[in-house]
């Protein structure tokens, strides 16, 4: 965070754009991410209710007793839908990372090899950029079978190619600054000038594209289990949460706070990767092909 | 500037550079040879000038003399070694006291790492100082370049360009170079700053018996600093000799335009004298004497011959026709029989 402290300086220095801290949707979007960190970590203190327990009336609508009401086999919601960040969020961080670390392994042996190398990565990317994400994800999930481990792992698969892209374009520019042919005149080796001019300056743009894919990797979660494909009951999972509301349209609230769940926790992490992004470089506009 | 053409150890040139071509190749476009053939020689200690219009590879000589692009024909030569282009391998220890100097102080200083951390990197990499006195070290390079020691603990956007500037030729210093190699070091500079840098460069020259190789568009500062000025057109040398007798007898028609492009503050003298045309398409170069069609005293010869290099007294060469034939040398305008003119006035 120390390059981030770093750039915050340099920026109101500039006084081209306000202080980050001075952007309400950057402001927004960091609340609302940690309180759903929070709700995750803590949330056998938080739920009232233990989330499987079917021991209340089945689809009472809220209420005082039972916020977000109950559902069609009496379990409350609310608690539900708090340990549902417990596989949402967690899930999403975790798959994000490794598709960031493969994705940015791929992509920064392509820059540096360049050539055949180059080449076969970056088509190997073309063509899993040729299926539509939500589609692949589905046939993978359903041949490696259902389950949410499953799920994490088609979604790693569809989300690698966009860490490739932007990690070896970037290695690429980075590479042929003066900068890094200055220390290669002054006897680094291309690769002493890979971990410390180079990968330095990928680290930002790779961290705000992993935040956006956040609210990616949670929604495309949320989907898969929706079809059925992710977690299977009777965990609480947002998306299958959804899919269950649903099937009784009539008990609303059974879909609806799962939903909203889903809605916050995604917009959440598009803001603070759209801030973040600005705050890195205004300038940069990454083209809309990594999604 | 002061200096002996003489070698101190009689070991050849700082950096000779020989007939070196650059060549740029890429698939679905026309081979440009951005560097046909040029020659040039920086004595030890010697401040050489290079000057010529952009787009006349002069940067593509500065980055084939250093090693960051292969020269595809011809050799380039520092203290008598040849120069291997650049491979992914850490370069030759010999080379590192061959140094480059780039253009834009913005982009040639990693913007995330502090100054300090980045003087040192060339005395870990050169084993030229202990861990422990690597700091003295970084402060005396800042202290040579005119900069406090704090600067070390510095990021590079809290200067200014030209404070940048020196921190890249401190920089450059740290691997303790015997050759610079300047590709336009001032032009991204306002005027004060450039005069500072200058002054700043002769100074070091002089001080660490460094040869300068002083790429520039700008013929009134080099004619300022250089010992030597060798001037360049579409990747060849035209003319090459001591400063000032260059700019008081230029003998090459795009000498001459050149100094007459240079703008006089007191108003005297004469006009700027522009060039008519534009600079020609490197990748179709004309044939011949590669200036003749922008040339006021073409004659036939000049768009059949490609015009030799002539040595003009001691140490002048110039390549060009109208200086052949055992007259003395004179100012291209001032030949005394007219010439027959291939192009007429537009």
């Amino acid at each position: 965070m120390s390059t981030l402290a770093f750039r915050m300086r340099a920026r109101r220095r500039g006084g081209t754009t306000r202080p980050a801290w001075r952007q309400p949707l950057a402001v927004a979007g960091g609340v609302i991410a940690i309180a759903w960190l929070v709700v995750a970590i803590f949330a056998p203190f938080i739920a009232p209710h233990d989330p499987l327990a079917q021991t209340f009336t089945p689809a009472q609508s809220p209420s005082g007793a039972h916020l977000f009401g109950t559902d069609e086999l009496g379990r409350d919601v609310l608690s539900r839908v708090i340990y549902g960040a417990r596989v949402s969020v967690p899930i999403a961080l975790l798959l994000v990372s490794l598709a960031a670390l493969i994705g940015g392994l791929v992509g920064g042996l392509a820059g540096y090899f360049r050539g055949i190398v180059d080449g076969i990565s970056m088509r190997t990317v073309d063509l899993v950029f040729a299926f539509p994400p939500i589609i692949l994800a589905m046939v993978v999930a359903a041949v490696l079978g259902r389950g949410l481990r499953n799920a994490a792992l088609a979604i790693v698969v569809v989300a690698w190619p966009s860490y490739a892209r932007v990690v070896r374009g970037l290695v690429l520019s980075v590479g042929d600054t003066e900068y890094v042919e200055s220390a290669r005149l002054l006897g680094a080796s291309a690769r002493r000038t890979l971990f410390r001019d180079v990968l330095p300056n990928v680290a930002g743009p790779v961290f705000v594209l992993a935040t956006l894919d956040l609210a990616n990797a949670i929604l495309l979660l949320s989907g898969l289990s929706f079809l059925g494909l992710g977690a299977q009951p009777p965990q609480a999972e947002w998306g299958s949460m959804v899919a269950n509301g649903a099937q009784y349209f009539q008990w609303w609230w059974m879909g609806t706070f799962p939903g909203l769940a889903i809605f916050t926790a995604v917009l959440a992490f598009n803001f603070l990767g759209d801030s973040l992004r600005d705050f890195f470089d205004p300038q940069t506009s990454w083209g809309g092909d990594e999604r | 500037m002061a200096s002996d053409n003489v070698p101190l150890n009689g070991e050849g040139p700082a950096l000779e550079l020989r007939d070196v071509e650059v060549v740029y190749e890429r698939r679905g476009r026309e081979r440009v040879r951005a560097v046909a053939g040029a020659s040039l020689t920086v004595e030890r200690g010697q401040i050489v000038g290079l000057v010529g219009e952009s787009g006349c590879g002069k940067s593509s000589l500065a980055r084939a003399s250093v090693g960051l692009v292969p020269a595809a024909g011809g050799s380039v030569l520092f203290e008598s070694r040849e120069v291997t282009p650049l491979t992914r391998r850490a370069r030759p220890r010999e080379l590192a006291r061959l140094q480059m100097v780039f253009q834009n102080p913005y982009s040639s200083l990693n913007p995330r790492r502090r100054i300090g951390s980045q003087l040192a990197d060339a005395l870990d990499v050169l084993d030229l100082a202990a861990p422990r006195e690597r700091r003295a070290r970084v402060e005396e390079l800042l202290d040579l370049v005119g900069l406090p020691a704090s600067a070390a603990a510095r990021y590079p956007h809290q200067f200014s360009g030209g404070q940048r500037q020196r921190i890249a030729v401190a920089r450059a210093l740290a691997a303790d170079p015997s050759v610079l190699v300047l590709d336009e070091p001032l032009a991204s500079l306002d005027a004060s700053a450039q005069a500072q840098v200058a002054n700043l460069l002769v100074d070091l020259s002089r001080r660490l018996s460094l040869s300068l190789l002083l790429i520039s568009h700008d013929l009134a500062i080099v004619r300022h600093v250089a010992d030597v000025v060798s001037v360049m057109y579409l990747g060849v040398m035209v003319e090459t000799g001591p400063a000032r007798s260059l700019w008081s007898l230029p003998l090459h028609p795009y000498t001459e335009a050149l100094i007459g492009a240079v703008p006089h503050p007191d108003g005297s003298g004469f006009l700027p004298e522009a060039l008519p045309g534009e600079v020609p398409d490197p990748a179709h170069p004309p044939a011949a004497c590669r200036f003749h069609p922008r040339c006021p005293y073409a004659f036939d010869r000049c768009s059949k011959e490609t015009p030799v290099t002539l040595a003009i007294e001691s140490e002048r060469t110039v390549a060009c026709w109208l200086q052949a034939g055992g007259s003395p040398p004179a100012r291209p305008g001032e030949r005394p029989q007219p010439l027959p003119l291939l192009h007429a006035e537009e």
